[in-house]
């Protein structure tokens, strides 16, 4: 089996969170709005027990659940849901620049349809500045909606402090949690969070189903439906219940909250070994703050090698993510790490690490040798790294852009 | 997506990296791609001046495998060859010859630009005139 160095990207299900999910498929199949008999009692359940499981390890009721088909749904729930909702408090939603797609795009989206929104750039370690953040908003803001922790740097964003702020100001907090929850703990109530997104899938759960935390209480906040139809989920969320998965999702946040702490810690120790390690390397840079970061996550840009040409050295053994997009047609490199301000050149450089709770020491081991070598061989090939060595000023270079 | 067999065999085998020397009058050097588009090639070529055939060719590349796998193959192809029959490789016979998906046709055609560019520079030292030289959509 190859090494699975992509737990960012989705993770692998933990085989008691399948075990958990067995009995409803076939047995138990019950529809969970099923009121009047026990096929329909019996998901029922199942499904509010998995709601308390997920609810406690953000330490948040269970009522302010609302199971969707994933962070992506959740995401355009919170940020749709509340600018219609609130449309007659305002207009003006502010994002960061290093957003995921699915909060990047829904504020586009926004903006089509007549909604203001700021995108705040981040400082060159992928934090949000506060003062800027607060100097963003206006009599018509309604929503900050700033990532927990980020999924390409593992950067994790001052929460508190954003929360303080829009609490300050009478605005609501919305956070993309995708990366941290079941990673980091996550308090919706110290970290005063009014609606966050989260996936079952990232944290060793099954696809294709997270949730939406939506405060009930100091303030009760409200989103609008997205999909019309029986008024499931408090009405925020129609469509009949995907149980198994939810079970599924249940389990696997009960099985965070209790291996969280010891996983964190075993991980990050991993992540530092391999960081240093690879770090030895000449011209290797960190991406993003260290210490404010994701326990498991590590992005590294190795100058003068190319992502995608880098990770074909050991593609068959090892599977990473590249912040170089040669294979789409922009090849445009990552907007995150252009975000924090590097040039293409080092965008194209990177590679992302995302550990996970099967990685074991023997893979980093492998890994480390493996990347290391990659590095020096393409580099012996690389006319920018000889220009390098010979004090050449590859920037003073006039290059053909095409 | 996954690499051809022949991709992968440049690139764990790759042909002819090194470099000559460039300050000497028979050899022609082209240097392709920009860093901020992650891909840059150098190829050079040797004319040897009795025969006027390219006895040697080198590359180094930055980029993908595609990338360091047609600038490989394009060494290959120039050795023995005239400067003339080699400004005739096309960069769809590199294509061809490495089942290159259609998002990783521009690897060829910098490939293309860069044997090119080398005879072109080959040109100028010589006192031949620099050809025009059609631009391909990259």
């Amino acid at each position: 089996m190859p090494i699975y160095l992509d737990n960012n990207a989705t993770t692998p299900m933990d085989p008691r969170v399948l075990e958990a999910m067995l009995p409803y498929f076939v047995e138990n199949f019950g529809n969970a709005a099923s009121r009047n008999h026990s096929f329909g009692w019996v998901a029922e359940e199942a499904v509010d027990y998995a709601r308390e499981q997920v609810a406690k390890l953000i330490n948040a009721d269970p009522k302010e659940i609302i199971f969707t088909s994933g962070a992506t749904e959740a995401d355009n729930l919170a940020i749709k849901g509340v600018y219609e909702m609130y449309a007659s408090k305002g207009n003006h939603i502010i994002t960061a620049t290093t957003e995921h797609k699915a909060v990047l795009d829904t504020c586009k989206h926004i903006e089509k349809t007549g909604g203001k929104v700021t995108y705040l750039e981040v400082k060159p370690d992928g934090l949000v500045d506060l003062a800027e953040l607060e100097a963003a908003i206006t009599p018509e803001t309604i929503l900050i909606a700033i990532m927990y922790g980020n999924n390409e740097i593992g950067v994790i964003q001052p929460v508190r402090e954003i929360s303080a702020i829009a609490r300050k100001h009478g605005v609501l907090f919305f956070t993309d949690a995708t990366q941290a929850v079941g990673k980091v703990p996550v308090d919706v109530q110290k970290d005063g969070i009014d609606l966050m997104a989260f996936s079952a899938h990232k944290m060793y759960g099954p696809k294709d189903v997270g949730a939406l935390y939506v405060r009930r209480k100091n303030p009760r906040v409200k989103v609008t439906a997205q999909m019309d139809g029986g008024g499931h989920e408090r009405g925020m969320r129609s469509g009949t219940l995907n149980v198994p998965g939810i079970v599924g999702f249940g389990k696997a946040c009960e099985l965070c909250m209790n291996e969280m702490e010891s996983e964190a810690k075993r991980l990050s120790i991993m992540r530092d070994r391999l960081e240093s390690a690879l770090m030895e390397l000449e011209e290797a840079y960190v991406n993003g703050n260290r210490e404010h970061r994701l326990p498991h996550t590590a992005n590294i840009s190795f100058k003068y090698v190319e992502g995608e040409g880098l990770m074909m050295g050991f593609n068959k053994d090892i599977a990473v993510s590249s912040g170089s997009a040669c294979t789409s047609a922009s090849l445009e490199p990552s907007y995150v790490l252009k975000a924090l301000g590097l040039g293409d050149d080092l965008a194209h450089s990177s590679l992302r690490f995302g550990l996970g709770r099967f990685t074991t020491d023997e893979q980093i081991d492998y890994t480390i040798n493996a990347v290391k070598n990659t590095v020096l061989k393409l580099r012996e090939m690389s006319p920018l790294w000889e220009m390098y060595k010979e004090g050449v000023d590859i920037d003073a270079i006039e290059w053909a852009h095409h | 997506m996954a690499y051809s067999d022949k991709v992968i065999d440049h690139y764990q085998n790759p042909k002819n990296v090194g470099t000559l020397d460039k300050s000497k009058n028979n050899v022609g050097t082209g240097l392709v791609g920009a860093p901020e588009c992650g891909d840059v090639m150098r190829l050079q070529i040797e004319v040897d001046e009795e025969s006027g055939l390219i006895k040697d060719a080198k590359f180094k590349t930055f980029g993908c495998g595609s990338a360091i796998a047609s600038s490989s193959l394009a060494t290959e192809w120039l050795k023995g060859k005239t400067v003339d029959q080699a400004l005739a490789i096309d960069n769809m016979d590199i294509v061809e010859e490495l089942n290159l998906p259609p998002v990783k046709i521009h690897c060829s055609v910098l490939a293309e630009d860069a044997i090119k560019a080398a005879i072109n520079d080959y040109r100028v030292k010589n006192g031949l005139p620099e050809l025009t030289l059609e631009q391909k959509p990259h």
